[in-house]
């Protein structure tokens, strides 16, 4: 008896001991000169990041680069309280937001996603083509069926069936969903006063799938579906996806490149902040439903090693690591981009924060 | 054991009692913690929509209106549904084992019913949208339609998701609990009260009768019990509810429970209203699965003072 109580005490003074330990040695600046970073925020560029940090730190072996997928939003509060060294966004930060920040805060793209339509239809072997119209009247549940005349108008010679249209959503709160929105929104005055656009909008119709994951497995399950998903879950499972009408009245095919000439085309009109929106983009060739993500980071960063790191990944990734890109389904930067990104990263110093006492990063 | 031993304050016994004591208050400190942390996060949406979060029936967070009715009506819809199922499914399968079965068959039996208990739910989830959603879609969904359509409860599209759906999947991961606690109740019933009830002639339906009414409030308990699981289930019902915060009379069309909710939208949450909205959803979770778990303590107490 005796001998087992103790055995139980030092297997619980090991557990404890054990959960202990790592805090002990954990710090940003550990012993030797290894920096240690933390990121967090956008699932979406979380395959990009990691391979990221990966490469990165085998070329940088006094670098340790950690990045957690909390989903953007979470990127964005932690970035604002300062427990992270960098955020990932889907979404450029609201006005409000950035004023709310304790100090300011940089938009550096670096790389695009783009947001397909993919759908369920077995007797349908084409591609089928859907003007912004027809999206907006479907998502707000104005077209119920397939051999609707407003789709019949985009697909003419397409033999369409008889069948009900069944919507699906994200029901998470999703990068995804905020693009898809806000072109909708850009598209249709009635979708912008009815359902606005947003992480988490409310649709009128439809069923709600948990994650890129959970719609694209809806819709490849139910016969007759048709939702919204990143590139690369659709193109990863082998789906149809559709034809978009852009802005210059073509149908274009979600890919790389036309991906990256939405990006193109918009430059001129991007803002210095580079916080810009490029869904429904002008130019022949541009896919309209396509977005930045965005890694933001403080302007001022005070302690050397973070900011020089920080200078140096980013660099890194907007050039060489835009040739991961592709392999994982993420459209590259256009050229012009890479190169205001990285005026971008330059005005990065060393300068106080404003808020004058706060030593950022905080922990 | 020595006397003196035990009267110095370090004995065994006073450490024994104090650690006993520590455990016990630092549970009391965790509900305390968790009422007054989700009250305090939770109270812009409070003094925002007041009473009024609980009767609304929009959620939309782009315009910044939280309404929380879709969701407790998916919540408790979804749960009763489970025990409707479950229960009799249960209770069933507890008294073939109790009463019926050898105990060759009885003991691998019962360990199975344990070991679907411990089945992760979001492996639950996953064959609910791979095989079970499927099935309902093209073989039961379609005949409930045509067979019974009129009803305002199979109208509607057949998608294989939806409420139905939903009910089916908790109802498979609540019967392991119901079962396994009624299994408990009915052994607990005397056995002299099977013997005299044979001895007088009756037969074993007309026993099995008798025991189960002896049993009744503790089996009660285990549905209880059940239904607090199925309430706070989260994972493998977000996967096949449809996730639409609709209240609507028809079984076969999407809906939304609270705990789907919190879990969908709480990582991409971010103005303050709207996360206060959802913490707040928390609240009501939390008071709901309170009150049913109180509840279920109450009748298994009292059926434990019945057979004592």
């Amino acid at each position: 008896m005796a001998s087992s109580k103790t055995s139980y005490f030092l297997t619980t003074v090991l557990i404890i001991g054990l959960a202990i330990l790592p805090a002990c040695f954990s710090g940003r600046q550990g012993k030797g000169n290894v920096v240690k970073m933390q990121g967090a925020g956008s699932s979406f560029i979380s395959p990009l990041m990691q391979k990221w940090v990966h490469e990165f730190g085998f070329l940088n072996p006094d670098v340790k680069i950690d990045y957690q997928s909390i989903g953007s939003g979470g990127g964005i509060k932690q970035t604002k309280e300062k427990t992270i060294q960098f955020g990932a966004t889907d979404v450029a930060m609201s006005d409000e937001d950035l004023k709310s920040a304790p100090g300011e805060i940089i938009h550096i793209p670096v790389i695009l996603g783009a947001v397909v339509l993919t759908y369920n239809l077995e007797q349908v072997k084409v591609p089928i083509r859907f003007s912004p119209e027809t999206i907006v009247d479907i998502f707000l549940g104005k077209i119920t069926r397939w051999d609707d005349d407003r789709i019949k108008a985009d697909n003419p010679g397409v033999e369409l069936p008889d069948v009900n249209l069944i919507v699906v959503h994200r029901s998470d709160g999703s990068g995804t969903s905020a693009v898809f929105t806000n072109y909708l929104s850009k598209v249709s005055p009635e979708w912008k006063q009815k359902v606005g656009e947003g992480t988490s909008p409310s649709f009128p119709v439809g069923l709600g799938g948990k994650g890129n994951e959970g719609v694209t497995g809806q819709v490849k399950q139910t016969p007759n579906t048709i939702g919204y998903v990143e590139l690369a879950y659709a193109v990863k499972n082998g789906m149809p996806v559709a034809e978009i009408k852009n802005s210059a009245g073509k149908f274009i095919v979600p890919s790389f490149e036309s991906v990256t000439s939405a990006a193109a085309e918009t430059l001129n009109d991007t803002p210095e902040d580079l916080r810009v929106s490029i869904t429904n983009a002008a130019g022949a060739d541009a896919y309209p439903i396509s977005s930045y993500v965005y890694v933001i980071i403080y302007k001022n960063q005070p302690e050397e090693f973070i900011r020089k790191t920080l200078i140096d990944f980013l660099t890194w990734g907007i050039n060489e690591g835009q040739k991961h890109a592709r392999p994982l389904y993420y459209a590259p930067l256009p050229e012009g981009m890479v190169k205001r990104a990285s005026a971008k990263i330059a005005l990065v110093s060393g300068g106080t924060t404003p808020a004058g006492t706060l030593a950022a990063p905080s922990r | 054991m020595k006397k003196s031993a035990n009267q110095s304050i370090l004995s065994g016994d006073n450490i024994f009692r104090f650690a006993l004591a520590s455990c016990a208050s630092l549970i009391l400190l965790i509900v305390i913690g968790m009422i007054v942390v989700m009250t305090q996060n939770s109270w812009l949406s409070i003094e925002r929509f007041g009473l009024g979060f609980l009767f609304g029936t929009v959620w939309d967070p782009i315009k910044g209106e939280f309404g929380a009715l879709p969701f407790v009506y998916g919540t408790l819809v979804s749960s009763l549904l489970a025990l409707l199922i479950a229960t009799p499914l249960s209770i069933g399968v507890a008294v073939f084992l109790v009463e019926q079965a050898p105990k060759s068959l009885a003991r691998p039996l019962a360990f199975l019913v344990e070991l679907l208990a411990a089945i992760p739910s979001v492996v639950y989830g996953l064959w609910a949208i791979f095989v079970l959603a499927p099935l309902l879609r093209v073989y039961v969904q379609p005949v409930l339609q045509s067979s019974l359509g009129w009803l305002p409860f199979f109208k509607g599209s057949v998608t294989g998701l939806g409420m139905l759906t939903g009910g089916i999947i908790l109802a498979i991961m609540i019967t392991p609990i119901i079962t396994a606690v009624v299994r408990d109740v009915l052994e607990a019933v005397p056995v002299t009260q099977r013997e005299a009830s044979l001895a007088l002639g009756a037969t074993h339906w007309e026993t099995t009768k008798i025991v189960l009414a002896n049993a009744s409030s503790g089996i009660a308990g285990a549905v209880i019990l059940g239904l607090g699981r199925a309430i706070g289930e989260t994972m493998a019902i977000t996967m096949v509810i449809g996730n639409r915060p609709k209240i609507s009379a028809s079984l076969f069309d999407p809906s939304y429970t609270i705990a789907s909710v919190i879990a969908n939208e709480f990582t991409e949450a971010t103005g303050d209203l709207y996360l206060s909205a959802l913490i707040e959803m928390c609240l009501i979770l939390f008071v709901v699965t309170f009150i049913v778990n109180a509840l279920a303590k109450l009748l298994i107490l009292s059926v434990g003072r019945r057979t004592a």
